[in-house]
């Protein structure tokens, strides 16, 4: 019998839980604030969804029902991955050590 | 391009998100981890385009919405001051709650684009995929905007609670399961539309009984909840790329919240149930005798420090509000110019969200490696000279140590009471957040200062020179 796809999406899920957690515990606590930001502009590859949905229209209708919704998560999901990132980076460039200087 | 290679593509950037999240164990590695980050995103952004059959004239809207959201997200990222991250982080939880809410409603509307089936007669797991990416994304968005509203200012802080809450939260969380069972079954329009409404309603019920000093556990809370999100749209568009970001941020969120639990010793049904504070209100009052406090000035202040030979600061949201970080920055110049051994200390949910106040230090160029957690540090304040609280309150009041009645009893605090010296800065002898009576303020070594967080480090300041 064939397995369902569903199957290897769900281990593909699970597994990553477990990945998420041990990588997450090694994040030093001082830099949970990046973590954030960061896990945000991530999670925002749901704009792969977006895309998908804003090009269900064709030609002759670009702008159907489902397809305004792609454009409307769009916008949202881009103002996510580039805010979420350079956001990131802003606040990690300020981390830095010590200078030894005596 | 061929579904095999696209499905390759979105793994590898997948992979590419651990990476970035990996390099968040040091300061050193972070920025690396940063740009496998964004080179993942990259990578899933351009496959999807490649893998679209037909290039219709959308395509140019596309990129064009693309870019205006890219340079609201761009403008946004410069603009904002470090000390409303906590804000930032809540606002942006809410636009990917709603992008999966929307993804959602045109995969529900238009199933042919998404391969799940034609309308009203969508494939039963990816119906409830949806079903459920949807419901998440809508708690996510209406929860993360009311959180926002709260540390903006914009609505209080304070809980809001009243009668039968719970068995509304309950029934509403009843009812979001039973509509998903029978949206599955009749696959009628009018449910999902329903569903979506009810989520964000609960969204927004959920998190307005919950108080200001509860924010760190929300804000990461939300965090999680988005992924899960992001996880069921994943699991709807059958994308790799999406189920492993999801199931990352999904149990990046639930460790941050678990871990500022534990920094208030309370469990997290106990936050999410809400009304901290609300109950203690009364107990704070009946011990509301005065006891004698010493207060004191920049001057007794700055002499006591001249004095010492170690110094421990413990800053906390005060310090936040007063935007004091730079100003305590010179302080502690000033203060190392005279050869004194500066650390600070920082509780775990010190701050509005997980790792705020290092982000404010780290702003004012103090060096991390002079920043310590609770456990690095708590055993150095029995050998330290002065301890300087700034914005901090209920994190050092001893009582959690010594009285089991007290709320807080339990938390773990910082042993600031075993310096030789403690100064206080603080606007007034008014009760933390926990609505309970520091005792602290009354230690015989305590010297309170009462004063704005900014101007009085910067009197100290002055009068160390």
């Amino acid at each position: 019998m064939e397995i369902d796809p569903f199957i290897f999406r769900l281990s593909i899920f699970i597994l990553s839980i477990f990945v998420g957690y041990y990588v997450v515990w090694s994040v030093t606590p001082s830099l949970h604030t990046p973590l954030m930001s960061v896990t945000n502009a991530i999670s925002s590859v749901i704009i792969v969804g977006a895309i998908i949905a804003a090009l269900s229209g064709n030609d002759a209708v670009i702008f159907s029902s489902s397809s305004i919704y792609g454009f409307l998560a769009i916008v949202l999901a881009a103002i996510n991955i580039f805010g979420g990132f350079l956001v990131t980076q802003r606040m990690l460039a300020m981390y830095k050590k010590k200078k030894k200087e005596k | 391009m061929s579904a095999n290679l696209s499905a390759s593509l979105y793994l590898v950037s997948g992979v590419l998100f651990i990476l970035a999240l990996r390099g968040l164990s040091s300061p050193e590695t972070s920025r690396q981890g940063n740009l496998f980050g964004i080179i993942g995103m990259l990578i899933a952004v351009t496959v999807t385009f490649l893998s679209v059959d037909n290039f219709s004239s959308g395509f140019i809207y596309v990129i064009f919405f693309l870019a205006i959201g890219g340079s609201i997200g761009a403008f946004i990222a410069y603009k904002i001051p470090m000390t409303a991250m906590p804000e930032l982080v809540a606002g942006f939880h809410s636009l990917v709650g709603l992008a999966a809410v929307f993804v959602a409603i045109s995969a529900f509307i238009n199933p042919e684009a998404f391969g799940l089936g034609t309308p009203g007669n969508i494939k039963l797991a990816s119906l409830i995929e949806m079903a459920i990416g949807a419901a998440v994304g809508a708690i996510t968005f209406s929860g993360s905007i009311i959180a926002f509203l709260k540390l903006q200012g914009i609505m209080s802080g304070a809980p809001i609670t009243f009668k039968g809450q719970h068995a509304l939260n309950a029934l509403i969380l009843v009812s979001i399961i039973v509509l998903t069972f029978y949206l599955c079954s009749t696959q009628s329009s009018s449910l999902f539309w329903i569903l979506i409404a009810v989520s964000f309603l609960i969204g927004f019920l959920i998190i307005i009984p919950i108080g200001g000093a509860d924010m760190p556990v929300v804000i990461s809370m939300l965090n999680s909840y988005s992924g899960w999100a992001a996880a069921g749209i994943g699991f709807t568009l059958e994308n790799t790329a999406l189920i492993i970001t999801g199931a990352l941020v999904g149990s990046s969120g639930a460790i941050l919240s678990y871990i500022m639990c534990k920094g208030m010793n309370r469990s997290f049904f106990n936050v999410i149930l809400g009304g901290f504070g609300a109950a203690d209100q009364s107990l704070g009052d009946k011990n509301k005798e005065q006891r004698p406090v010493k207060s004191g000035n920049a001057d007794d202040a700055a002499f006591l420090m001249k004095n010492a030979s170690s110094v421990i600061i413990v800053p906390g949201y005060g310090m936040a509000v007063a935007q004091a970080q730079h100003a305590l920055r010179e302080m502690v110049d000033t203060l190392k110019k005279n050869d004194i051994k500066v650390s600070y200390a920082i509780h775990p949910v010190a701050g509005r969200m997980p790792g705020h106040m290092n982000v404010l230090l780290a702003e004012a160029n103090v060096p991390y490696d002079e920043v310590f957690e609770l456990e690095e540090i708590n055993s150095d304040f029995a050998n330290a000279d002065v301890a300087f609280v700034i914005g901090a309150n209920d994190v050092t009041n001893p009582v959690a140590k010594t009285d089991p009645q007290s709320p807080i009893y339990g938390m773990p605090v910082l042993d600031v009471e075993k310096c030789k010296s403690v100064l206080f800065v603080k606007r007034s002898l008014s009760p933390g957040y926990a609505g309970i009576d520091n005792d602290l303020f009354y230690k015989d070594n305590t010297l309170m200062l009462f004063a704005d967080a900014k101007k009085m480090t910067e009197e100290i300041t002055k009068n160390l020179d």
